[in-house]
């Protein structure tokens, strides 16, 4: 076994601190080209990542970077500069260690450039940066080590994608380059090795002893959980007793609304006043470093949060961790329930607590699916050639290349291992020219060839949008809202454009957990005042959409084939006993459809169970076969177990819906025309380079200057159908549907055992669903009446005649 | 037709559902805000190089427009073309599809703020032109009558069981009518924003564009 310097081991036995095994083991394996852990939280994990380091450092160490740490939120890194400097100074190693985000300022960046920290601390984004300047072979000279934190994190985006051809150019700046991934528990620890080490470099798995098995449980109340509904404001009471018998409780939510609703209704119950904070990624960067100091210092019972905590930032005394609404996946709450109880080798306390009653059955399925130890998830596909094309971009900001250089590097990361020479040169001609049928501008193409056969930018000012418009995050367009002061009030955080529009003076919407009323919109900022008064309208914060496990269904539809329900609670069993009276309750081998009037549209619910993947795909493919048959669907959604679609017309008879051969008719111009494709186009084409998220001035303000992408995406289908970028498109769009084959698959086992009930309102387990993110709309002959029935309407209110 | 006819200083007018303004007495079609040659000065000027598709798309339409309704004037409201130089640096195939649309035509293009000169195109070069009770200019004057006009890329959005749909629209009330941009790479204006609610009168209408056109009270 290796040993370590004498003053790292002294300072160890100073701590009182025996050295793990696992951690151990990364020194043994410190020179291997990549290694992969996997640890609980608490388990000394970033310890262990930064031991070899501090070792190979802790003697003369030479000027320049050592080793490179990338996590994927900005507040870890400034965290682990905290927790690295104390050991560091203690021990007496002369090292710098400095962070570098999109919140360093640029006086320091710049001074880090010139000369580099030992060890630097940043983002997938921030390294990325790093690696398009022309200098970055003088920074990166030297550098031995890249940790990368949270790497499971990592792999279900696209910042993974990022990150990993970022690494791939500092590998062949520095092609010693050892790399280390540190992760949580995850189903499949192969594919994450594959993901992180240079193809076709082995990589190291270590195993970590994962500790006992979490205290879990469902928080139980006196309040029933309604049939619908988000909010859990039923379980309040229940909620603040848990707080006042724990340390520090964090209480997790699946969308930022949900989160902010539930600390307002939170705060109108705290009577005793308990020290309770809100954070999420909404709010102004001042209010979350405030709630996190806070949290630091101790002097916070609870915080109401969402994913913007999720990850491993040690938050001190959490002994409790209470998650509101179902952990819609399993692998999710394991990686949560991690974030109580930082003693490694203590179990995890947590509590669950359903928003409604369908989610009672899902959190029941969730807790089984924990002690069988049944990890859930999706396998990763291949690297998108959106990132790639972003990633030509940045390559060519940092200096001409020549294309088979380029492409060696690339396929060396894992992702993009299997790319084939001829995908990687449409994106180049991509970047390049545009790659349309048509070469219409050749004069104004974006890289040229110089005569040696390298590539260069035409314009070398095409540098500063290429690195401002860096980066795979899809933010929805945001507009920051301020209290109204003669000189700018008090930044309070973030809402949607598409809310913000929705507003009309006088309205009032919830931000940081106060009541807000909307005055007006000045140079792009919400203007507000506050106002406690009343009820308020819900800001429509982006929240994330994450796909259950087929497993969790599979439980949930063998748990409704039960005769009664023990482990249910009363309530919960009552109401599915409802539902199999007044309907009916899904099984396994037929397929149960609902049709029933709603607010005055028709709703067709179809509970397949077949995750949200074909779920999503049943809904395009049945709105295609409705729109044909002049039922005029209006938009659908769709969940791991159901689709929910709406429209002008009741269905009667089902059959006609499932006619394979109608639904394969015309099939690829439906699937075109839809608003799941224009979504993924808006996407890919802003990442791959063709929509400019800055532009350099001011920022796209929705004026008339601006044109919708849906635009770009009509005129590509109409001119250029083949397109790279509509090939990306339909690549990216199918990672969230399925193939149809499994559709026509389903559709033909189901054969005629379709049981349609036809109800006179919502059935309680459809109940849940209208309440769902994610909705398509459906544009067709349903919006034409619409707009004729509603300007008629407008017209005749107005007292005019239409002419 | 998909149309909506409406009586404007004492004209009858149809708001094509395509964003064309048909005139019949006068056989006469306006569009306003091509703005041809859009992909092209993005790409010049070292933006991202979009689809180079927008002429082409642009004119297309306004072909079918002036095949159904066989105007044998027409009139461009200004911002025909995205600048001076993108006119200059047309492809020859969209060259000719205007000079084929011209054919046989009184062409009238009125200047707008992004193509301030003449272009080296057939047809007539105005900064305005009126006819009977009408005046066509660029951008709508104050105390105008009877003023067609462009400029805003006007849009209109309405509520309708939970859907809301937007579609570019003609702004119409007593004394003046403003057209939607024609163009296929333009976006809008809303209606309820502070530049067009001060334009337009309290009972201005707006006609939503699209296969079937509808008119409504102006969202404010």
């Amino acid at each position: 076994m290796t040993t370590l310097p004498s003053p790292i081991s002294d300072w160890f036995s100073s701590q009182g601190w025996a050295i793990h095994l696992h951690q151990h083991a990364m020194i043994d394996r410190a020179q291997d080209p990549a290694t992969l852990l996997i640890a609980p939280t608490g388990g000394g994990k970033t310890m262990a990542g930064f031991l070899p380091t501090l070792s190979e450092l802790a003697e003369n160490p030479p000027d320049g970077l050592h080793t490179i740490y990338v996590s994927p939120l900005k507040a870890l890194a400034a965290d682990i500069k905290r927790n690295l400097r104390r050991p560091a100074d203690e021990i007496g190693l002369p090292i710098r260690i400095e962070d570098r985000t999109g919140d360093t300022s640029a006086t320091q960046k710049k001074r880090q450039r010139a000369d580099p920290p030992h060890i630097l601390l940043t983002t997938p984004e921030s390294l990325a940066l790093l690696t398009s300047y022309e200098d970055a072979p003088r920074m990166f000279d030297g550098v031995q080590r890249v940790i990368v934190d949270e790497i499971h994190a990592l792999a279900e985006s696209k910042r993974g994608d990022q990150l990993m051809l970022a690494l791939a150019r500092l590998q062949r700046l520095c092609p010693d380059l050892r790399r280390v991934g540190l992760s949580a528990t995850v189903e499949d620890p192969e594919a994450i090795a594959r993901f992180l080490a240079r193809h076709p470099d082995p990589c190291q798995i270590i195993q970590a002893d994962p500790g006992p098995d979490p205290d879990i449980s469902m928080l139980e109340t006196h309040e029933m959980p309604p049939w619908s509904g988000g909010g859990a404001a039923y379980a309040i009471p229940a909620v603040l007793d848990q707080i006042r018998q724990h340390k520090t409780t964090l209480i997790f939510h699946n969308t930022r609304a949900q989160a902010e609703i539930f600390f307002h209704n939170l705060w109108l119950a705290n009577d005793e006043g308990l020290p309770i904070g809100i954070h999420h990624g909404s709010l102004d960067r001042q209010q979350r470093e405030r709630v996190e100091g806070a949290m630091v210092r101790g002097e916070l019972r609870a915080i109401v949060c969402t994913g913007s905590l999720d990850l491993g930032i040690d938050w001190g005394d959490v002994d409790l961790v209470i998650q509101i609404g179902a952990p819609k996946n399993v692998k999710r709450l394991v990686q949560r329930i991690g974030r109580a109880n930082h003693r490694y080798n203590a179990p995890s306390k947590a509590l669950l607590v359903p928003a409604n009653r369908f989610e009672v059955v899902e959190c029941v399925a969730a807790l089984e699916a924990v002690q069988a130890h049944d990890l859930d998830g999706d396998p990763r596909g291949p690297g998108p050639r959106d990132v790639l094309c972003q990633h030509i971009l940045i390559a060519a900001a940092a200096g001409p290349f020549q294309a088979d250089d380029l492409y060696t590097e690339m396929t060396a990361a894992g992702p993009y291992a299997a790319l084939t020479r001829a995908e990687f040169d449409a994106c180049l001609d991509f970047c390049a020219t545009g790659g349309y049928a048509l070469r219409a501008y050749d004069r104004w193409q974006r890289l040229q060839q110089r005569p040696d056969g390298a590539w260069q930018l035409r314009d070398p000012r095409a540098t500063r949008r290429i690195r401002m418009n860096l980066g795979t995050i899809q933010d929805t367009d945001t507009l920051k809202v301020r209290l109204k002061r003669s000189r700018g009030g008090k930044p309070l955080g973030e809402v949607e454009e598409g809310f913000a529009a929705s507003l009309t003076q006088g309205d009032t919407f919830l931000i940081g957990g106060q009541i807000v009323r909307y005055e007006g919109l000045r140079e792009m900022v919400v203007e507000v005042s506050r106002r406690a008064d009343r009820k308020p309208k819900i800001a429509t914060f982006s929240g994330t959409k994450f796909a259950t496990s087929t497993q969790l269904s599979d439980r949930i539809l063998r748990m409704f084939a039960q005769p009664d329900w023990p482990q249910l609670p009363r309530h919960t069993a009552d109401w599915l006993a409802l539902q199999r009276d007044i309907s009916c309750l899904p099984q396994r081998d037929r397929l149960l459809i609902e049709s029933f009037p709603n607010d005055g549209r028709e709703n067709l619910c179809v509970y397949g169970f077949a995750g949200r993947n074909a779920q999503q795909t049943l809904g395009l493919l049945l709105t295609k076969r409705m729109e044909e048959t002049g039922l005029a669907p209006l938009g659908f959604v769709a969940t791991d177990y159901a689709t929910l679609i709406w429209g002008l017309d009741a269905v009667t008879d089902p059959r006609p819906l499932f006619r394979l051969e109608a639904l394969r008719d015309g099939l690829d111009t439906w699937l075109a025309g839809n608003a799941v494709m224009k979504r993924t186009f808006r996407a890919s084409a802003t990442i791959a380079g063709l929509i400019e998220r800055n532009t350099g001035g001011q920022r796209k303000s929705g004026r008339q200057a601006t044109f919708s992408s849906d635009i770009l995406y009509d005129t590509l289908l109409k001119y250029d159908p083949d397109h790279l970028l509509m090939q990306i498109t339909r690549e990216e769009a199918m990672r969230g549907l399925v193939d149809f084959g499994r559709i026509e698959a389903m559709i033909e086992r189901i054969g005629d055992r379709i049981d349609l009930k036809r109800l006179d309102r919502v059935s309680p387990l459809s109940a849940p669903l209208f309440l769902e993110v994610g909705k398509v709309p459906v544009k067709g002959a349903a919006e034409e009446r619409l707009l004729a029935e509603e300007s008629a309407r407008l017209m005749q209110a107005a007292g005019l005649s239409a002419d | 037709m998909n149309a909506v006819e409406i009586t404007f200083a004492g004209q009858s007018l149809r708001a094509l559902g395509s964003g064309a303004l048909w005139w019949p007495d006068q056989s006469l079609l306006c569009v306003s805000d091509l703005h041809l040659g859009k992909s092209e000065r993005m790409a010049r000027r070292g933006g991202p190089a979009l689809p180079p598709y927008d002429n082409r798309d642009t004119l297309n339409r306004l072909a079918d427009d002036l095949a159904s309704t066989g105007a044998t004037t027409v009139i461009c409201l200004g911002d025909s073309f995205d600048d001076l130089q993108a006119s200059q640096s047309l492809e020859t195939a969209d060259r000719l599809q205007i000079t084929a649309l011209q054919a046989g035509r009184q062409w009238i293009w009125i200047e707008g703020n992004h193509d301030p000169g003449p272009v080296e195109l057939g047809g007539a070069h105005l900064a305005e032109w009126s006819c009977d009770t009408l005046v066509f200019r660029h951008i709508a004057q104050a105390g105008a009558q009877g003023e067609i006009s462009g400029h805003y890329h006007p849009k209109a959005q309405l509520r309708a069981k939970g859907r809301a749909i937007t579609r570019p629209a003609f702004l119409v009330d007593a004394h003046r009518l403003i057209l939607p941009a024609y163009g296929t790479y333009t976006g809008g204006l809303r209606s309820h924003e502070a530049v067009l609610t001060d334009l337009m009168a309290v009972d201005a209408r707006a006609i939503l564009t699209g296969p079937h056109p509808q008119i409504i009270p102006m969202p404010r």
